[in-house]
């Protein structure tokens, strides 16, 4: 058994257990801090399978400026009551009942698709570099590129604008200055 | 040079006009000028209508050149002649056509598709429809040579064409698309029939001449008395409108040049008639009365309906100049289911045997639209009816027969009906009824001149009894106010109609009494007055046609007269003679002039009218209507025996009538049925309203009941109110998908994936 | 055996897409709701990212750069929307932003 089958099913299944403390955890701060860590195993099946570049970003954006955003807001919000009762009566059954359906689906379909048992082709040097995934953005794929630093910036214009005139009729400061 | 004939068109046009006029400015003019622009509509109409009338006469040409002259005497393309019967006529048939209704053309195929017909054959074989746009040309007056038809090409039918040829064809022709093809095929057309058309025209002979000379003559008349008799009613106004529009209609019935523009006509008078009847709508019995009325009569018409469409179906034409003289080709059933069907009309318009009981009833409306629809004109509509297209009836003896014989039995029992009632109008209406008969009687003996000759003589007499029965009532009324007390109604008759309350109105008011004395004697049948006459007349045909059915006929008729003159001389004598047994009698005025005037008018002409040498236009008048409905001439029989036979029974009657209500004071406490069995059932008229409750309202009541309850309410309501409901349901469980939490979209979401992914299992291979 | 195939990548992000649906199905606070739909993104970025891997194609790895910036956004304006509902509301339960309901 190579390094990379069991870096596949160590950090594989320490990903799932993060999520699943994720969702579960109380407090939203450490909520944000199993969220980190199953970014940081992400990043480590991303250098697994050959994507140095991919996995990089994933730490940088989301385990660093994404993570950082959310702490943010926790810290602004201060603590929240978080119960965990149900108050829609059939939610949780339907949902649970939903979830499994989907996910065995899903699997099965994964099972069955012809394309399950392929294995990973040797590859060249620079697969997944730094180099090769530029060559490629700024080549090919330099229009998506472009719409997508065009959709940051809405987004950005968005969430000032929502975060800062969204609840202006409501806020009584607001309105009274 | 004809002046007036081409003018024709305008007669119907005034009191069309009048409606219009009513309807629009009427309630800015107020009332009383209301009636006296439906009266000036009504008088020019009937100016017009002399002056064609004369100008008619001046038609008269040589036996030997058959048309052609009048066709360049008419220097309009709109009006031919139409050679009618074998005797050569003396006076043209004019037709004008006003406008084409609906033409359905077999020659020019009307493709529905896009797909063109491309073979010769093919067009022959199907039988597609073209509908040419109907075009006026200002009701025929300015231009009558516009024979324009808009021809339209298989592309430019598509679209609107083809909508109106499936409109026309459903009415006409029992038209379907046929499943997988292109083309619209007409069901109901047999083969042998070419195009059909159907235009709206007019139709001028001496039949339509004489009709309309009693329409708007008579109709004015009773308009100006109207403008007497209605002066306090506060709604003048509608009464008016009703009544031109009622001119109108009758105007469109006799002069119409096809079946279907009578029935129009026939249709449109029997709604005014409605109207009117239930005039005082807010009496529960006055608008049942009217619902009556209009119920039995779309009974009749029903059959007149199919009549007309069995006629359709063999002649393809439904205009008379088509139909008629091509009369005798009609064999078999038909010959003699088309004059039934049409007869079956007749008995409703007309108030014959079996469907006569609305007229009574319909005596609620005001009595000078007694006097004018259902005494004078638009009753007779079933006589005239049958005048106009009597060579079927010619060609089906067993038809003429079932006319005698309804009239015959109709004439005898309503006499008999008659004979008890103790309301002024009723008696009227049954000895309506009871004329009616007689003039079935005499068209179902072929003597269609003698019943439209009675017609004419009936409506001089009849509307001039009703029309002094309403000044009568006018009278009495009059009389009650200045006595301070209103008599009590007795057997839930107004006191005004009851004529126990009556006695001595002669010497109250005298123009009324003396003129309503002229008219009862005149329907008695009393030399020589108009009724004598044209009664004469048709016991004279009746006998004269031979067989034992019309022998016994003539029995009945000659009883009948008996009846008529008693029934008469009881109303004369209870009404005029007598002493005041009222003090509302006591004290009762005359009327109004404006009321008076029309009555004295109507009494010369009740007086004249009968005189074989009435025209003032040259010939006898039998001649002129033979010109039209055949000469008949009778012979091998007595006439004067005859005339003396029929006078000794009316002068009986009135004898009888004297001997029972003159000799002494008639005891009141006998009538309305209390004297005896045979009074009681007349007084139930015979149970037949009661008999027809039991038999034909009753069940089907039970069945709208049913109907109502299980059909309407449980099927119908039930599926309507179960889909409403289940839709309730269906939004009340959707609505939990919508109910704003956004977790419960997100679970949607996730259920849908996950019905995909299975979907995908199920749809792959 | 020196490699995981193909479809044992899939059936890892599977479960962990299954997590983070839970997360957002199940859980009310709405940070929570949040940092599990990351979660979905996430899993599926490794699925494309194994994806790319196995057919050695580097169009995988690009469109995961693409999803990780609508990622960015997404979340930038979604935290955007939570500030704006505590302050009208002073909580952040999903269930209490229910205006939209019909």
């Amino acid at each position: 058994m190579s390094a990379e089958v069991l870096l596949f099913y160590v950090v594989g299944a320490l990903l799932l257990l993060s999520a699943g403390a994720m969702i579960r955890s109380n407090d939203p701060v450490h909520a944000a801090l199993w969220m980190v860590g199953n970014f940081l195993l992400t990043a480590v099946l991303y250098l697994v399978l050959q994507a140095p570049f991919i996995a990089a970003v994933q730490v940088i954006v989301y385990a660093g400026a994404i993570m950082v955003l959310f702490l943010f807001v926790v810290m602004l919000l201060g603590a929240q009551p978080m119960t965990r009762s149900e108050p829609i009566a059939g939610h949780r059954a339907t949902a649970v009942f939903g979830l499994v359906a989907l996910v065995a689906l899903l699997s099965v379909a994964v099972a069955r698709a012809p394309a399950a048992g392929r294995m990973p082709p040797p590859l060249t040097g620079d697969f997944g570099s730094p180099e090769a995934i530029g060559q490629a953005l700024f080549t090919d794929w330099v229009l998506p590129f472009e719409w997508v630093s065009l959709m940051l910036l809405v987004a950005l214009i968005g969430a000032v604008m929502i975060a800062r005139f969204g609840s202006q009729s409501e806020d009584p400061e607001e309105t009274s200055g | 040079m004809p002046t007036f004939i081409p003018l024709l068109p305008l007669v119907l046009a005034l009191p069309l006009a009048g409606v219009v006029l009513l309807v629009l400015f009427g309630g800015r003019i107020g009332g009383r000028a209301s009636g006296w622009l439906a009266t000036t509509m009504v008088g020019f109409a009937f100016l017009l209508s002399l002056a064609i009338a004369f100008e008619y006469e001046g038609l008269r040409e040589a036996p030997a050149s058959s048309g052609t002259e009048a066709d360049h005497a008419l220097d309009d393309e709109g009006s031919h002649s139409v050679e009618e019967h074998g005797a050569s006529p003396e006076w043209p048939v004019i037709e004008r056509k006003l406008w084409r209704w609906m033409r359905v053309n077999r020659s020019l195929p009307l493709v529905v598709a896009a797909e063109p017909l491309a073979v010769g054959d093919t067009i022959d074989e199907t039988m597609l429809d073209i509908v040419d746009v109907p075009y006026t040309d200002a009701l025929g007056i300015l231009d009558l040579s516009i024979s324009v038809h808009r021809m339209w090409s298989a592309d430019q039918a598509l679209g609107l064409v083809a909508r109106d040829a499936i409109e026309v064809g459903e009415v006409l022709s029992d038209m379907n698309v046929s499943a997988g093809a292109d083309q619209i095929r007409p069901l109901g057309i047999p083969e042998a029939v070419g195009d059909f058309s159907l235009d709206v025209g007019l139709r001028l002979d001496w039949l339509s001449v004489l009709m309309l000379l009693v329409i708007t003559g008579v109709g004015f008349l009773i308009h100006i008395y109207s403008t007497g008799y209605m002066a306090h009613d506060p709604d003048r106004r509608r009464y008016f409108t009703y009544l031109n529009l009622f001119v109108f209609s009758m105007l469109v019935l006799v002069l119409g040049s096809s079946f279907l523009t009578l029935f129009v006509g026939w249709e449109l008078v029997g709604a005014c008639s409605y109207l009117l009847i239930g005039f005082w709508h807010r009496s529960e019995a006055n608008a049942s009365a009217g619902r009556k009325a209009f119920i039995v009569n779309r009974i009749g018409d029903l059959a007149f309906l199919v009549g007309m469409m069995l006629l359709w179906t063999h002649f393809g034409s439904l205009a008379f100049g088509d139909v008629l003289p091509r009369a005798a080709e009609l064999t078999g059933l038909a010959a003699i289911a088309a004059p039934l069907l049409l007869l079956g009309g007749a008995t409703g318009k007309s108030a014959q045997i079996p469907l006569y009981v609305w007229l009574p009833d319909a005596m609620a409306g005001p009595t000078p639209v007694s006097a004018l629809i259902h005494a004078a004109t638009m009753v007779t509509a079933g006589v005239y009816m049958i005048a106009r297209v009597h060579p079927l009836f010619d060609n089906a003896p067993g038809a003429m027969a079932a006319v005698a014989v309804v009239g015959g039995a109709t004439a005898l029992i309503a006499a008999l009906i008659a004979l008890v009632q103790v309301d002024i109008k009723r008696v009227l209406a049954y000895s309506t009824v009871s004329q009616l008969g007689y003039m079935f009687m005499a068209v179902g003996s072929g003597a269609y001149v003698a019943g439209v000759f009675h017609l004419m003589t009936h409506a001089f007499f009849k509307a001039l009894l009703f029309l002094g029965a309403g000044s009568l009532m006018h009278a009495m009324e009059h009389g009650a106010e200045h006595a301070g007390e209103h008599p009590e109604a007795l057997d839930g008759i107004p006191y005004e109609q009851d004529m126990r309350h009556m006695g001595g109105l002669l010497r109250r008011a005298p123009r009324t009494g003396w003129t309503f004395l002229i008219g009862g004697l005149a329907l008695a049948g009393v030399f020589p007055l108009a009724g004598f006459w044209s009664k004469d007349e048709i016991l004279l045909e009746v006998l004269a046609h031979g067989g034992g059915l019309y022998t016994a006929l003539y029995a009945v008729g000659l009883l009948t007269a008996f009846l008529t003159a008693l029934y008469t001389g009881r109303q004369l004598l209870l009404v005029l003679f007598g002493e005041p047994r009222s003090e509302a009698a006591a004290q009762a005025g005359e009327s109004p002039l404006s009321m008076t005037v029309p009555l004295i008018v109507l009494a010369v002409l009740s007086i004249v009218g009968g005189l074989p040498v009435l025209s003032a236009l040259g010939a006898p008048f039998p001649e002129r209507l033979g010109d039209v409905l055949g000469h008949h001439a009778v012979e091998g029989l007595d006439k004067i025996v005859l005339a003396l036979i029929a006078s000794a029974a009316a002068l009986a009657g009135l004898g009888l009538a004297w001997w029972m209500y003159g000799r002494r004071v008639p005891d009141l406490g006998l009538m309305a049925g209390r004297a005896g069995a045979a009074s009681r059932v007349l007084w139930g008229k015979l149970y037949v309203d009661e008999a027809y409750h039991i038999l034909f309202v009753a069940p089907f009541v039970r069945i709208a009941r049913v109907l109502w309850k299980f059909v309407d309410n449980g099927l119908v309501d039930g599926a309507v109110n179960g889909v409403g409901r289940s839709l309730l349901a269906a939004g009340q469980w959707s609505r939990r998908w919508q109910g704003g939490r956004v977790r419960g979209y997100g679970l949607s979401i996730l259920l849908g994936a996950a019905l995909m992914v299975a979907w995908l299992f199920v749809a792959a291979p | 055996m020196n490699a995981v195939p193909l479809g044992h990548w899939l059936l890892l992000t599977t479960a962990l897409f299954g997590v983070g649906a839970a997360g957002v199905l199940l859980r009310r606070n709405v940070m929570i709701v949040l940092m599990s739909v990351e979660l979905m993104l996430n899993a599926v970025n490794i699925a494309l990212v194994a994806a790319a891997r196995a057919h050695g194609q580097i169009e995988g790895q690009l469109f995961v750069f693409f999803s990780l910036t609508v990622a960015a956004a997404e979340v930038a304006v979604g935290l955007a929307l939570v500030v704006a509902i505590w302050r009208s509301l002073g909580r952040t339960d999903v269930d209490d932003v229910s205006v939209m309901h019909g």
